[in-house]
């Protein structure tokens, strides 16, 4: 359980995090998601005990960081990717940490193991990819079999087999009852490993809310129909106040009825229809329609919501939400 | 996938341990090559000078005046190489705090040790420790060679004459001490380029602008020179020894700098409370 009261945090006239409080629950993940620059960092590393907040507090388990008896058996972090000595070795990295808190040096194996790094487990982190630092960041995350977790992008530099692996890992450590929470600034990549959503730009909270309700609150539906009599069924369909979209490859978008509706109309026209599945408009496209505003509050030209986020296009179905 | 639901024991006691931070910095010290490095350079680079010091004496001391042999110290001689080895062993100290903040695993170390002035603490223990041993295998070596060098043709000393031990075994605390200044700037500066040049700054720039001034004031302010103190702390004929500038007793000069490395050390652990990781 982490619990954030009106944590706030300026740096020189940078206001990076601003009177933000929130609630991360155990046995769920929870998505940390804000556009670039928005405090996701900064809040991770007050909770964490690193950065003075100017006001308000965070707490783990109803304790400030800093209180904690042993802090990597209770708390795991991943701050930053490849946030390590370049001339030590993984293993002497983890064992360094873990003699700390008294955690075996058997475990440091056995983390090792979980993230893939056992055959080079001696080599320096120096000689490591982007994707092979960020697991072993993991892997000092898992060290002390911490209840409460903090990923700060974990996917960063990840390649698919990767990402996969620490959707899997994440989902893995919320089904265990552990407090999970993960910063990203994918809404698409959220929908796919996170319960909970927690969204904030320009530093102050714009949105919590479970992942299922965003989905249903902000994502535009609507129903993707192909047929061989395209200009028949727009016309059907039209007939009922319908919008209706041609897209690239002949399909039409039909927003404000049903898949039902939309069959039955057919059926009354005697169309034949070769596909027909209901659609959510883009995550993406739904999160920069939620985070605009504070985009737009910052005034900054150069800052705007298309370049942050990629696949802004790609419409996808969320899985098994 | 393997799933990570394998426990580790509980720990013994409420709260991590001074014991544990320790074997931790024992671990993180002795596994990088700039430890190595650096102290291969501090034994290499004193002894180097001493050799060459003692055997420049050496070979014209049938030459020398009554006054250079009224006032040899062969023990000081042999150990004039500190000086410079004092500058590697300074590194390894400024390294010990400045890599963790230069690569970023300084916030992995604070997430483990969120106690920061026992963190600090840790590492200047472990490195003075380090510092200490290999200090005193350094002036002990540089002591011996240089005596046998002159042994040949010119007086040499014996750890048996009065105040030589005294002058060799300060030999390594003078460099345990001033490897732990070093640690305490870095810990204020927090950056290796930085925190070096301030130390060489203290070192070396600092004597050369007080040269410049009226003996009066050198003399008060040349007493508190690391390079003054450190060259009475190694030598025997402290009354002897140049004489220009006077100096503070071995002991009371040891007691100076260790003020010095604990009031850096101290601004460094207040600072690091306050601070951002
Ligand atoms: N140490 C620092 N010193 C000065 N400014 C900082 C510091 N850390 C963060 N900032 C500023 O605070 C703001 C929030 O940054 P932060 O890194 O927390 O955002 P973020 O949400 O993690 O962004 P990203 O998605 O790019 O990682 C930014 O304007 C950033 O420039
Ligand atoms: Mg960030």
């Amino acid at each position: 359980m982490i619990e954030v009261t009106g944590i706030t945090k300026r740096y020189g006239d940078t206001l990076a995090v601003d009177d933000l409080s929130f609630e991360v629950k155990p046995g769920q993940i929870t998505g940390f998601l804000g556009p670039n620059g928005s405090g996701k960092s900064t809040t991770m590393r007050m909770i964490m005990g690193l950065d003075n907040p100017d006001a308000g507090q965070a707490t783990i388990n109803g304790k400030a960081y800093g209180g904690l008896g042993w802090p990597l058996r209770e708390v795991g972090g991943l701050l930053e990717a490849k946030a390590i000595h370049p001339g030590r070795s993984a293993l002497n990295h983890l064992w360094a940490l873990a003699q700390t808190n008294d955690i075996p040096r058997s475990r440091v194996d056995e983390v090792l193991e979980v993230v893939g790094l056992t055959s080079v487990a001696r080599k320096r982190v120096g000689t490591f990819s982007l994707g092979m630092g960020q697991r072993l960041g993991i892997a000092a995350a898992l060290l002390g079999d911490p209840s409460v977790l903090l990923f700060d992008e974990p996917i960063n530099g990840l390649d698919p087999e990767g990402i996969r692996w620490v959707r899997n890992l994440l989902k893995g450590l919320g089904k265990e009852g552990r407090t999970v929470f993960v910063s990203s600034h994918l809404m698409s990549e959220m929908a796919l490993t996170a319960d909970h959503l927690v969204v904030i730009g320009r530093g102050r909270l714009i949105a919590e809310m479970p992942v299922s309700e965003f989905i249903a609150q902000s994502s535009q539906q609507f129903v993707r129909v192909r047929t061989n009599q395209p200009n028949e069924l727009r016309e059907a369909l039209q007939s009922t106040e319908a919008t209706v979209v041609e897209e690239e490859d002949g399909a039409l978008s039909v927003s404000d009825l049903s898949a039902e509706e939309v069959g039955d109309i057919a059926l009354i026209r005697q169309i034949v229809i070769h596909e027909l599945s209901p659609q959510l408009a883009s995550l993406e496209e739904a999160f920069m329609e939620l985070t605009h505003d504070s985009v737009d509050y910052r005034g900054e030209s150069g800052l705007s919501a298309d370049t942050d986020f990629e696949n802004k296009n790609g419409r996808l179905t969320p899985a098994g939400k | 996938m393997t799933l990570i639901t394998s426990t580790i024991p509980a720990p013994a006691g409420p709260h991590y341990r001074p014991a544990g931070v320790l074997r931790s910095e024992w671990t993180k010290i002795r596994s990088v090559r700039s430890t190595t490095w650096t102290l291969v350079a501090t034994i290499g680079i004193t002894i180097g000078i001493g050799v060459l010091a003692t055997s420049t004496e050496a070979s014209r001391w049938t030459h020398a005046s009554l006054a250079d042999r009224l006032t040899f110290d062969p023990t000081s001689l042999s150990l004039a190489g500190l000086l410079f080895g004092q500058l590697a062993i300074g590194i390894l100290g400024v390294l010990v705090i400045s890599a963790e903040y230069g690569t970023g695993t300084i916030r992995a170390s604070l997430a483990a040790i969120p106690n920061r002035p026992l963190f600090l603490a840790a590492k200047a223990a472990v490195f003075t420790a380090v510092a200490l041993i290999v200090g005193e295998i350094v002036s002990f070596g540089a002591f011996f060679i240089g005596q046998s060098i002159l042994g040949g043709s010119a007086p040499h000393a014996m750890l048996g004459q009065a105040g030589v031990l005294r002058a060799v075994a300060g030999g390594g605390l003078y460099l345990a001490v001033l490897g732990l200044f070093a640690l305490g700037l870095a810990s204020i500066i927090r950056h290796t380029a930085g925190a070096i040049s301030a130390f060489v700054g203290v070192l070396l720039i600092f004597p050369l602008i007080t040269q410049a001034l009226p003996s009066s004031i050198r003399d008060v302010i040349g007493k508190f020179e690391p390079a003054t103190i450190g060259n009475a702390m190694t030598s025997v004929n402290t009354h002897l020894q140049g004489g220009a500038i006077p100096a503070f007793s071995p002991w009371v000069g040891l007691a100076v700098l260790c003020g010095y490395a604990a009031a850096v050390l101290g601004i460094g652990g207040w600072l690091m409370v306050r601070r951002d990781a």
